[in-house]
């Protein structure tokens, strides 16, 4: 009876000693910092800021790698009590939220097939450019839901991606995902947006889609000093530099394209759900 | 001669997972992508051939000369689990990349059933050290070759038209037994 007892706790010992004895050879130091900066990280691992997961960005940042800013995800408190752990300044940033310059969904946009293979845009994009008529609108097969690590992208009825500008992170992976190159990055305060991503002559568009911009310029002329809006490619954009600020040259755009979303406000008028 | 059919009849006839099955655990859970499984697999052969060697050790050392063999499934399972440790510390300080390759790997080995069998077995069919550090290593092969076979046809899988109800967990459980019938066909090839 002695004798397993001892044995067994024996090797117990010998392998509890070794081990103590490894930890002390093999020890590793690890900066504090890099644990308390982990805790303040959002954790959601989402690749945003070009690093594997939040752990493997702390460990960057501690190195001096990389700076509390390329985390697109952090808010601005996080940013400063960041900036506080590692002792350096962190300047002002505006938040951005990502948005689907499209609102072509079925109910307007016109059709010229019928896709029923695997139920992806990427796949959808490879045959014919999926079924719209537009060939450069939404497909409303959800990739971009798919690779939202935060829940922040929802297909609405019309069968066509919306984001939710309060869950939205500004990470950037439904940018990479989306085959028709649809998301863009904005600033949350900016109010006037172009809502189509079609290229094409005025004609081509309007029969592709109600709701497409036509390249028409009215809005352009609104701002013909100090150019806000930019036609190129008979497509008008936004510039986000000096966003238009007059919301009544939306009444201008004769198709609808050119639409007001107050991205900020969506947030608070949203039930939470 | 000998050693090679050691390795054949591990790899192949007696496939640890396919044909024993031991280790179903990661076989099921690391094997949806590729890459993991190729982590895991390098994990497995790593602690699978040193397990065999340190178990043979304590068991002919200790154990034997003093009679208590009956105490081989605990102080195996002592002896792994804290090598296990042991070799983690080492590799964290030695080599970051392996031990970021292996990542969360390693320690999940410390339980794995495949690893106590072939300390076990080895010592149940009295190979000798040479034997046992070659059947250890040969086990380890042959439970890669089946986690890496098995994670190549569920990332096919994952793009097929599967049946709703067989989606996911089911349909890779039919997968398993259909590849696990076809090792059965190297049996009889070594006895």
């Amino acid at each position: 009876m002695l004798t397993p007892t001892a044995v067994l706790a024996g090797i117990g010992l010998v392998s509890g000693l070794g081990l103590a004895v490894a930890a002390k050879v093999f020890a590793v130091e690890i900066d504090p910092r890099q644990e308390e900066i982990n805790d303040q990280l959002p954790g959601a691992n989402c690749g945003g800021c070009g690093y594997a997961g939040c752990a493997d960005f702390s460990a960057a940042l501690v190195e001096g790698k990389a700076d509390p800013g390329d985390c697109p995800v952090c808010d601005d408190a996080t940013l400063r009590l960041l900036g506080e752990i590692m002792g350096v300044e962190v300047g002002e940033s505006v938040r951005h939220v990502a948005l689907i310059m499209c609102q072509g969904g079925l109910s307007v946009a016109h059709r010229e097939g019928r896709y029923n293979g695997h139920a992806s845009c990427a796949s959808a994009d490879l045959i014919a450019g999926g079924g719209k008529l537009c060939s450069y609108g939404c497909l409303g097969l959800a990739d971009c839901q798919a690779v939202c690590a935060f829940g922040a992208i929802e297909m609405i009825e019309d069968c066509i991606a919306r984001v939710i500008p309060s869950r939205c992170t500004a990470c950037g992976k439904c940018v990479a995902a989306c085959p028709k190159h649809l998301i863009r990055l904005v600033p949350a305060n900016t109010q006037i947006h172009v809502l189509c991503s079609n290229t094409e002559k005025g004609a081509a568009a309007r029969k592709a889609c109600n709701v497409s911009c036509l390249g028409c310029k009215k809005c352009e002329k609104t701002f013909e000093d100090d150019p806000r809006i930019i036609i190129h490619d008979h497509l008008a954009k936004v510039d986000y530099l000096k966003p238009p600020t007059d919301q009544a040259v939306v009444e201008v755009c004769p198709t609808g394209a050119l639409t007001v979303r107050l991205l900020d406000r969506e947030d608070r008028a949203r039930q939470p759900s | 001669m000998n050693l090679l059919l050691l390795v054949i009849s591990a790899v192949l006839v007696n496939n640890f997972v396919l044909a024993r099955f031991l280790g179903i655990c990661p076989f099921l859970g690391v094997s949806k992508k590729l890459s993991t499984a190729m982590g895991m697999t390098g994990a497995v052969i790593f602690v699978m051939t040193l397990a065999g060697i340190a178990s043979w050790l304590i068991y002919h050392v200790v154990l034997a000369p003093l009679d208590l063999v009956y105490l081989q499934t605990i102080t195996f399972i002592l002896i792994i689990a804290s090598m296990v440790q042991l070799v983690e510390l080492a590799l964290q300080k030695i080599s970051p990349p392996l031990y970021r390759s292996l990542g969360i790997f390693l320690p999940l080995i410390t339980t794995n059933c495949a690893v106590l069998g072939c300390a076990v077995m080895s010592v149940q069919n009295d190979y000798s050290l040479l034997e046992t550090t070659v059947f250890a290593l040969g086990a380890g092969v042959g439970f890669g070759l089946a986690l890496v076979l098995f994670a190549g046809i569920r990332e096919v899988l994952e793009l097929a038209e599967t049946p709703k109800a067989f989606r996911g967990t089911a349909i890779a459980l039919v997968t398993a037994g259909v590849l696990s019938m076809a090792f059965m066909g190297f049996a009889g090839l070594v006895k």
